[in-house]
């Protein structure tokens, strides 16, 4: 079992903490996705794992044995760098072998590999070329490549697909995972990207201020948030001021609302912040948060409604059916569906 | 494709082609007459048309010097570059402040000239007053000794002067090398060393290369150097292109040795920006 645990890893530049106290365990052949906003120190944290960086406190360890003091060289780990740092002065097919010289396969050896791997990546007829005579999706596609041809016991890439406009990351987020189910390598990918790591990950980590805030499947992080950083990070989401009381009924500008079992309560009674998803916002004709219609988008596959409820901005997303009959302007009341709202702590 | 609107109005090439031809051209053209022209034994020259001056040139003993003058400044080419290389290096991996402060000093080495670095270095290098009574001093020699005029004290100064072009065309490129390509050999397998010879090296063939043409054309034309440093064995072209034309007053010949001079390193720079291209290519 190759699993890979960190161990109250910690990284300080100076007075700077980048990375603060990170404990936990990726299990063997999972894709994880290290999101959060710049600076939250997701790229220290890749960076320590490859060796690049060396940790101020805590240990990594793979399938129990440290990797602490194993050079960067030796811990034999694939790595995808955001500029893909592909070597210009080589051929295709010699970046995709370098790797597999420095471990002293003959020429024969290496290149029958790295054809493999180029095949993987659909690039078998472009070994011949120079790198930059390629464009960006097969330059990502080299570098992969690479990153893979020696087996690594762990693959690591840094922001891959940040490099690539918006429909070719598409395409490779679907082709970069389903690669990754075809070779069961334990992967970890450095994202920004909610959406992409929404769409590759076995599981999210979020990440801010050097700390994980939360590690879990991504639909289990969408739906239930730890707090309210992964809530405004992870997809879009309406955060309103309430209070808690004793008997789980919410509290907000005179309006009481009482929750259900399936509504999840993360926080002890008293001031705190609720979470909907806009998906889950209705306007109802009963009784509700009144606000009132400020913006309607239609977005083609979906409705969207901005609403105004006393100075605090809400949005609902309705799919063309459902599309309610109120109006521009229009006083409305709001209900929130039963067993998504989420109480977090303020 | 219009063609864009240029930023930089085209009469203003007219100022350096000016200069060029004027400080560059025509002083060239009257050597290459001089070189032909016939040499008045004891006196001047008069305008001519004779290949004597050339004729004089193949011999053995020009040839020799020839050789000679070519092996030093390529010698002192390649350890310059071999110093300076790595140096660089390690300075583009510096804080900024103190990249600043080393560059500053280097600058400042360039503004010793030709004379001050060779009667220094003559004088660092002697019996009485040099680091032989240091090396006596710490134990390493018995007595204290001489280590110019020799080769070495003639290399040492060669290198000093060449040194900080070396740096200074090695500089931008090396510090725009993108950090992530040596880290990512490192995660591949590559150990630290194999990473500068696998990698770094092989990524700056041209600023490499360019610092080595540099450095080569900058110490042939050196004259001081070898007669305060060198044997006579070590005088170059440059030196006896100097006693002809000064001296023994036959400028005609000293022409001639410059033009070959030229000839010979013009040829040379090409050979190596042609093996070096090569090689990029193939690879």
């Amino acid at each position: 079992m190759t699993e890979l645990s960190l161990h109250g890893l910690t990284k300080r530049f100076g007075g700077f903490t980048a990375v603060d106290d990170v404990t936990l365990d990726i299990p063997d052949g999972d894709f994880v996705c290290l999101l959060g906003p710049s600076g939250c120190g997701k790229t220290t944290l890749l960076r320590l794992i490859a060796g690049l960086e060396t940790p101020s406190a805590g240990r990594i360890v793979l399938a129990g044995q440290d990797q602490s003091d194993v050079p960067t060289h030796k811990r034999g780990f694939g790595m995808v760098f955001q500029s893909l740092a592909l070597f210009p002065h080589l051929s295709v097919i010699d970046n995709v072998a370098y790797p597999l010289a420095l471990r002293g396969h003959d020429r024969a050896d290496r290149h029958a590999r790295a054809q493999e791997l180029l095949d993987l990546v659909q690039l078998g007829g472009m070994g011949a070329r120079r790198i930059h005579q390629l464009s960006g999706g097969q330059r990502q596609r080299v570098a992969i490549a690479r990153g893979l041809a020696i087996d690594p016991a762990v693959f690591l890439l840094d922001e891959p697909l940040s490099a690539l406009d918006a429909n070719l990351r598409e395409h490779m987020q679907v082709e970069l995972r389903q690669l990754q189910q075809r070779l069961g390598v334990t992967t970890v990918v450095v994202t920004h990207d909610q959406k992409e790591a929404l769409t590759m990950a076995d599981t999210v980590i979020v990440m801010d201020g050097g700390r994980v805030q939360q590690m879990g499947a991504p639909m289990e992080v969408y739906r239930d948030p730890a707090n309210a950083f992964v809530a405004s990070f992870i997809g879009n989401s309406n955060l309103l001021p309430c209070t808690l009381t004793r008997d789980r009924t919410l509290e907000m500008s005179g309006v009481r609302m009482a929750l259900s079992d399936a509504d999840r309560v993360k926080c002890e009674p008293g001031p705190a912040m609720l979470s909907v998803r806009p998906e889950d916002v209705r306007i109802t004709d009963a009784k509700g948060l009144p606000a009132t219609v400020a913006f309607i988008r239609d977005l083609g596959e979906s409705v969207q409604y901005v609403l105004d409820h006393q100075g605090t901005e809400l949005t609902a997303l309705f799919a063309p059916r459902d599309r309610p009959s109120a109006g521009l302007g229009d006083a409305v009341t709001l209900d929130f569906e039963t067993g998504r709202r989420v109480v977090l702590a303020r | 494709m219009s063609a864009p609107q240029k930023a930089t109005p085209g009469w203003l090439a007219a100022i350096p082609a000016l200069a060029l031809g004027i400080f560059f051209i025509v002083p060239f053209a009257i050597m290459l007459s001089v070189s032909v022209a016939h040499r008045v034994p004891g006196g001047f020259f008069e305008p001519g048309f004779e290949l004597a001056s050339y004729i004089r040139f193949l011999s053995a003993f020009f040839g020799s010097i020839l050789v000679t003058s070519i092996t030093i400044s390529a010698a002192a080419a390649a350890i310059c570059v071999t110093l300076a290389f790595p140096f660089t290096v390690f300075l583009a991996g510096m804080g900024r402040r103190a990249q600043t402060w080393i560059l500053v000093i280097l600058l400042s080495v360039l503004s010793l000239s030709e004379v001050i670095i060779g009667f220094s270095l003559s004088t660092l290098l002697s019996k009485t007053a040099g680091v032989g009574n240091l090396l006596a001093w710490l134990g390493i020699l018995e007595t204290s000794r001489a280590f110019t005029p020799s080769l070495f004290a003639l290399l040492t100064g060669m290198c000093y002067l060449g040194f900080p072009y070396a740096v200074l065309v090695l500089y931008p490129p090396v510090s725009r090398l993108d950090p992530e390509l040596g880290e990512a050999a490192r995660t591949m397998g590559a150990s630290p060393l194999r990473t500068f010879f696998g990698v770094t090296l092989p990524l700056l063939r041209a600023p490499v290369l360019g610092a080595l043409v540099l450095v080569f054309v900058f110490t042939l034309g050196v004259y001081l150097l070898p007669q305060v440093l060198g044997r006579p064995q070590h005088w170059t072209l440059s030196v006896h292109i100097t006693d002809q034309a000064i001296f023994q007053s036959n400028l005609p010949f000293a022409a001639a040795m410059a033009v070959l001079l030229l000839v010979v390193t013009l040829m040379l720079v090409g050979l190596t920006l042609l093996l070096g291209r090569d090689a990029g290519a193939r690879q």
